[in-house]
């Protein structure tokens, strides 16, 4: 165990350095979410719709949104990146030395969801001066439920990444065909209550759709909203799924 | 130090099971360099990979510094350094943060993996490229900074897969001096495999070469020369009959194969051309055939190869043209 330790501080300081030594790359990584959030926010706000936005404002309801938003395309990179390092030499350099197979997961995820949250507090904080009324500890807890969902999705997406091997034709082809799908039905740009019945059914079986929904129950600081409860499952559930693939498709080999 | 036994893979692609690697075992001996030569696709990298732990074989053992590869799979990572194919050097990564990384994962403390990162940049004569990004470095720097890569924590077997392939003459000089001091000054073991014969039969030891999955010949550059292949004999005379005449006197010399004449010119392979020369150019003066110029040539590694297979080892693989006489007999068992 202290091994594993060891080893996935080693695979996060590698994957972190680059970051840490032009912190630029997290912002530019930032454009899609912030020009939603400056862009399309700005708007939605104009038209004073009524997206059943229990107690908060509509900042409150449209932030937690772009979060998840976030967390959908950051470990899009995030498998890229790795597709790139398993194609290319880096991934066997690490394969013959005996660093733990499971650390090259770990170490690699908790990258991911610290850049995550470095970006998630940067967005909150730029909603502030927009207009949002910012509650600090619900703020807070939603962004761990989303960093425990966002290590469930860059876990599946380095599945992803191992499992289209040796060509990588196969990462591209369903991370198009998921990501879309999955980001409108989760009900982040508008609420998914506003669909007809079969979409709102499809939305209902997808996962993230309950985190957004316990993300913005968080927001306004309704932290016994059962959505809440649905949420925290959603996001442990993918998470435990895609540990658990991920470290043993490394582990397995390739 | 590195002992492959029955070394098999096989790999399921559709419903074809394609046999990589059918029947590979050689031993190399402390301190010694082995050049694994072949063709594209013989099966050296998966040999490779299975020496290196990163594949595991479908049968066969592999042992490295006495352990078992199956077995203590983390002895054995411990023992060897591997530099493959491609670049071992993330790209957003500084090349002093990778070799430090590197270090890491031997567990090396923070502090010995930057000094050994410091150490082997010196090794290498690449300490001025530390703080670049590979990006930014020539294909022959590249390549010394995987082989640093390879050598951070002091390895005592080390494995290059073609570790020169796509360099430009003067870089790969280079490289062959980095790596021959360090095989004088650290006394490493190394295998490489490689398709420039001509370095295999400068730089190796020993030579195994493979050719679909198999092991076809095993020995140094020389003895499979002279147990292996012919020499090249040849000879100008005046004008075409003459030459189909000397063609005609070279069939009674002893150990010859392939003769052919050419023009004014008689071609032949032969045992020992050392030996051949004087009496065939006896034979051609008791003739009265003129002969205006003659010459000879050592075999290469390629004529090794060709008479193993019928095939060339260089170049895009089409089939040797045999002129005259049979291809001699002289096979490796």
């Amino acid at each position: 165990m202290p091994e594993l330790l060891r080893d996935t501080v080693t695979v996060f300081s590698r994957e972190i350095t680059p970051e840490l030594r032009s912190p630029v790359g997290i912002v530019l990584a930032m454009g899609q979410p912030l020009l939603f959030l400056i862009l399309f926010g700005s708007m939605l706000v104009g038209t004073e719709a009524d997206l059943g936005a229990g107690a908060g404002d509509i900042w409150q309801w449209f932030v937690p949104g772009i979060l998840v938003m976030m967390c959908l395309m950051g470990p899009l990179s995030a498998g890229h990146s790795m597709l790139s390092e398993l194609t290319g030499g880096q991934m066997e350099r690490f394969l013959v030395t005996p660093v733990s197979r499971t650390s090259l997961i770990l170490g690699r995820t908790a990258k991911d969801t610290a850049t995550l949250f470095a970006q998630a507090i940067l967005i909150t904080a730029i909603a502030i001066p927009l207009g949002m009324e910012l509650h600090l500890t619900g703020a807070l807890a939603a962004m761990a439920l989303l960093i425990v969902m966002a290590v469930g999705l860059s876990a599946l997406s380095y599945v992803l990444a191992i499992a289209s091997l040796p060509s990588g034709n196969l990462f591209w082809m369903v991370t198009q065909m998921v990501i879309f799908p999955i980001t409108l039905l989760s009900g982040i740009l508008l609420p998914v209550e506003a669909a007809p019945g079969w979409l709102s059914t499809a939305a209902m079986v997808n996962p993230v759709a309950f985190v957004v929904e316990a993300a913005r129950a968080l927001f306004v600081g309704d932290f016994l909203d059962t959505s809440v409860l649905h949420g925290a499952l959603a996001a442990t559930a993918l998470a435990t799924i895609g540990l658990g693939l991920s470290t043993r498709a490394m582990k397995r080999g390739f | 130090m590195i002992r492959a036994e029955g070394l098999r893979r096989t790999f399921k692609v559709g419903k074809e099971t394609i046999e990589a690697v059918r029947d590979v075992s050689f031993d190399v001996a402390g301190g010694e360099l082995l050049a694994l030569l072949g063709p594209n696709g013989a099966g050296k990298s998966t040999t490779l990979r299975m020496l290196t732990t990163l594949l595991p074989p479908t049968a066969g053992r592999v042992h490295i510094a006495g352990f078992d590869a199956a077995r203590e799979p983390g002895r054995v990572r411990r023992a060897i350094g591997y530099v493959g194919q491609k670049n071992a050097c993330g790209e957003n990564h500084r090349i002093r943060d990778e070799l430090i990384t590197q270090g890491r994962c031997y567990g090396l403390r923070l502090r010995d993996a930057r000094r050994r990162a410091d150490e082997v940049l010196e090794i290498l004569g690449i300490s001025d490229l530390a703080a670049r990004v590979p990006g930014t470095l020539s294909g022959g720097q590249r390549r010394c900074v995987d082989i640093a890569l390879g050598l951070v924590h002091n390895p005592s077997v080390l494995f290059l897969d073609e570790p020169t392939t796509g360099l430009d003459p003067h870089s790969r000089a280079g490289l062959w001096d980095q790596i021959q001091r360090l095989r004088r000054e650290h006394g490493i073991t190394i295998l490489l495999t490689t398709h420039y014969l001509d370095e295999a039969d400068r730089v190796a030891d020993r030579i195994v070469i493979v050719d679909r999955g198999r092991v076809i010949a095993d020995g140094t550059a020389p003895a499979l020369k002279a147990d292996l292949a012919d020499d090249h004999l040849h000879i100008t005379t005046v004008d075409t009959d003459s030459a189909s005449a000397a063609a005609r006197v070279a069939g009674q010399l002893a150990g010859v194969s392939q003769v052919a004449a050419e023009g004014q010119a008689v071609h032949m392979r032969i045992a020992d051309a050392g030996a051949a020369l004087p009496a065939y150019l006896r034979l051609l003066h008791h003739d009265a055939i003129t002969v205006t110029h003659a010459g000879m040539r050592r075999p290469s590694l390629d004529d090794v190869f060709i008479n193993l297979t019928g095939r060339k080892l260089e170049g895009t693989g089409h089939a040797y043209e045999t002129t005259g006489a049979e291809p001699i007999g002289n096979t490796h068992a």
